[in-house]
């Protein structure tokens, strides 16, 4: 059967998070990212809304299951709000949602209790790796077996709050396949660079280089254990919390293009009215539309196993950040000159917007 | 409820034949369909109206779905959109133009199912479950009135003499007008739809729809169109010249409502129900398209390796990728609006959306496909060249892209006709 509608639950955890995302997150990203600081009671907020404790079961301290149609839905509408608000909320969710989907009985014990029964903390990833041809299936940071350990080498991008990282995963290539390995603080030869990476949006999101010298870890460390973890369920997992907030960051950009079109007055009538601008109106909420459509059905694929939702979550991705681009291009676009002040929100979500091209591994669902 | 995207399995099943269906009797005959316009491919319409008559599968509207309901069993929700939906994209992956000389009424008999009194459903619509294949069709467009159907200058006026409606007017593009209006001994009595004003003062609010029956004095066919694309559809121009129906050959109401626009909304409803169907057909032009292209691509040793960063992918592969998003995207948003339908929730705006994303999707894809096909995609050794020419129509017909870009334009700015013209 088809249906379009969210069940009830996923309704109730909707409002929620909408109000979360008008209420805290979107008047506090224009000063966060003016400031590169998000202040500690949003995050803490967000995190209370529980959505990745709503994602784990109670053997491991959660209070639900995982579904990625809800998460792709909630994490919507929360980067509607703010993207590197959500980002920053959810950043736990780098750690503990990998661990879920790959890891093995032992380590879903042993980790993820500890982060979701608690506060918000720092517990992050690293996937992302500073070269032009970056690609998540062939990793230039490298593992090699080793007695008792597996050894860790290379440089890791972007990673969201290692500085203060409680513990991280790393993603390194072992053997030609992409495997995770849990990499606790302070480990030698783990450092942090100490400058957070400057990057064109997401100032409040700190994020920072990390380099692993001979890091070794023990093999029980590896995700899924010893016979490791297909990599394609986590990276299709993250392919489409971006979509998500592809959709949700160009809906924001959307809606305040629509309503300032409906007030600006040029030539005698609203700029609205005329057809140049209500035209890319048009198009901005058709193609917001289609993308949302096929990020729900990889969402759903991807919860129902069926054989073609990694494929389908890949497809989504690419076409959400083709859209956020578009959409967001547009919303500057129709403010014209105010567009282009940072006073008005719309020119960081166009920043925002080029993001989804090269940020998978920021989020995961 | 929740959100699903599996195929119910009816229609699963039902694609499952008309897929045969499309290939064995659609296919096969579509290169020569379209070098022979307006040949009749009287084997497919007699193996479609002997399959269909029972479910009446060849309207625009589906069937009542309220019959012998199990009371023990749980409540179905209905899916007749929905099944109408995938139906029109197997048989347009067959073929466009062959899929529009699908006997079963089309437009036309949506029309009446939209705006007729249930004696009237029973008077027009019967035929179209009888022996032979039968056709209706749809006269809106005029010479001088398109997508701005309050332009129209055709007229009803009622002689009270002998309660007849008199009806003038010059009709063109209408889809199987010709198979609706002229006779053919292998096809029953057709009739068409026209769209006259009983009162050209009131506009739109005068608008209706009248019933004409294939052979009623005054209405001829007097031209067919020769087109670029769907050429085995028959495309007719029908000169009205006093023309006299019976009173009750009129679809809705027979005075003006003055201050409202009740009459033309009614014309403009079928058009909800039948954006998302007609958006499906370019779909499917275009699925078949980017079928062919993924075929000779392997043929050639090319096979698209999905799950790189974009950056690292060949043109080729970028374009199949992006082609593949915006058909299914698409082929999504219709699904979203069909099952509104069903569902009887409001849905203007996504059957416009879907309508303008579908006009974009398949003129894109089978435009780029043709591209990477090279000089095999313009040989007319291949069906290629020809959904080229088939699918542009599906930006051009039940209104235009623009057309449709104005309804959501003014559905998310909340404004009327007047405050965006």
């Amino acid at each position: 059967m088809y249906s379009f509608e969210p069940n009830e639950e996923q309704q109730m955890l909707l409002e929620a998070v909408g109000r979360y995302a008008e209420n805290d997150l979107r008047p506090a990203g224009h000063d966060a990212e003016e400031e590169g600081i998000l202040p500690e009671k949003v995050v803490n907020k967000g995190w209370e809304l529980g959505l990745l404790q709503a994602s784990v079961p109670e053997e491991y301290g959660g209070f639900g299951e995982r579904s990625a149609v809800t998460g792709v839905l909630a994490i919507e509408e929360m980067a509607y709000g703010d993207l590197a608000g959500t980002l920053a909320v959810n950043v736990p969710s780098l750690f503990v949602t990998p661990i879920l989907l790959a890891g093995s009985e032992e380590q879903k014990k042993e980790y993820i209790p500890p982060v979701i029964e608690m506060d918000w903390q720092p517990y992050t990833a690293a996937l992302i790796e500073y070269a032009l041809d970056f690609d998540p299936l062939e990793l230039k940071t490298t593992a090699k077996a080793e007695g008792d350990s597996y050894v860790l080498n290379g440089e890791k991008a972007f990673v969201p709050f290692a500085k203060e990282a409680e513990a991280m995963l790393v993603y390194a290539n072992l053997d030609g396949q992409t495997q995770g390995f849990i990499v606790p603080k302070a480990v030698a030869g783990l450092s942090v660079r100490d400058e957070a990476e400057k990057l064109m949006s997401l100032n409040a999101l700190p994020t920072y280089r990390v380099k692993l010298e001979n890091v070794k870890v023990p093999r029980t460390n590896r995700l899924g254990g010893e016979a490791g973890h297909d990599f394609q369920p986590v990276l299709a997992a993250m392919r489409v919390a971006l979509a998500a907030m592809a959709v949700g960051v160009s809906r924001a950009a959307f809606e305040y293009s629509r309503d300032y079109a409906k007030e600006r007055e040029v030539f005698g009538v609203k700029v609205a009215q005329k057809q140049a601008i209500a035209f890319m109106l048009a198009e901005m909420a058709t193609e917001i539309e289609a993308i949302r459509m096929l990020t729900w059905e990889a969402a759903w694929k991807l919860d129902t196993g069926k054989e073609d939702a990694f494929k389908d979550a890949y497809l989504a991705a690419t076409g959400a950040a083709d859209m956020a681009m578009l959409v967001t291009d547009r919303a500057v676009q129709i403010l014209g000159g105010y567009g282009y002040i940072r006073e008005y929100p719309v020119e960081m979500w166009m920043r925002n917007g080029r993001g989804f091209a090269m940020l998978t591994g920021l989020a995961i669902l | 409820m929740s959100i699903e995207f599996e195929t119910p399995k009816p229609i699963a099943q039902q694609q499952f034949v008309l897929k045969t269906v499309a290939e064995e009797m659609m296919r096969s005959v579509s290169r020569e369909m379209d070098e022979n316009e307006h040949a009749i491919p009287y084997s497919y319409i007699e193996f479609m109206h002997a399959a269909m008559k029972a479910t009446g599968a060849g309207s625009l509207a589906p069937k009542d779905e309220k019959k012998e309901e199990d009371p023990n069993k749980p409540k179905r929700p209905p899916i007749g959109y929905q099944l109408l939906a995938h139906m029109l994209e197997m048989l347009s992956w067959g073929d466009v133009g062959m899929y529009l000389v699908t006997p079963g009424g089309g437009l036309g008999a949506a029309a009446v199912e939209a705006a007729a009194s249930p004696e009237q459903k029973r008077k027009f619509l019967a035929r179209f479950g009888e022996e032979k294949p039968t056709f209706a069709a749809m006269c809106m467009t005029e010479p001088g009135a398109g997508s701005d159907t309050s332009a129209i200058k055709t007229t009803a006026v009622l002689d009270e003499k002998t309660n007849e409606w008199v009806i003038n007017g010059e009709k063109i593009f209408v889809t199987a007008g010709h198979k609706s209006m002229v006779a053919d001994e292998k096809f029953g009595k057709g009739f068409i739809v026209v769209w006259a004003s009983i009162d050209p003062a009131a506009g739109r609010s005068g608008m209706r729809g009248f019933v004409i029956e294939a052979g009623t004095p005054g209405a001829t066919v007097t031209k067919l169109e020769h087109k670029m694309g769907i050429r085995a559809s028959d495309t007719a121009a029908i000169s009205l010249v006093d023309v006299r129906v019976p009173f009750d050959h009129v679809l809705g109401s027979p005075t003006v409502e003055k201050a409202t626009e009740k009459g033309f909304k009614k014309a403009m409803a079928t058009f909800d129900a039948t954006r998302p169907l007609v958006a499906a057909t370019g779909i499917g032009v275009a699925r078949a398209a980017l079928e062919f292209v993924k075929e000779k691509l392997s043929e050639n040793g090319i096979e698209v390796r999905y799950g790189l960063p974009r950056n690292k992918l060949t043109n080729i592969e970028r374009d199949v990728i992006d082609m593949e998003i915006m058909l299914r995207s698409g082929w999504l948003m219709i699904i979203k609006a069909v099952w509104m339908a069903d569902n009887a929730k409001p849905n203007a705006l996504e059957s416009s959306m879907s309508k303008v994303k579908a006009g974009d999707v398949t003129s894109r894809i089978t435009q780029k496909a043709v591209e990477i096909m090279g000089p095999l995609g313009y040989s007319r050794e291949f069906l290629l060249e020809k959904w080229f020419r088939d699918a542009k129509i599906t930006d051009i017909y039940e209104g235009t892209g623009q057309i449709n870009r104005l309804v959501v334009a003014r559905q998310i700015l909340g404004y009327s006709g007047r405050e965006l013209r």
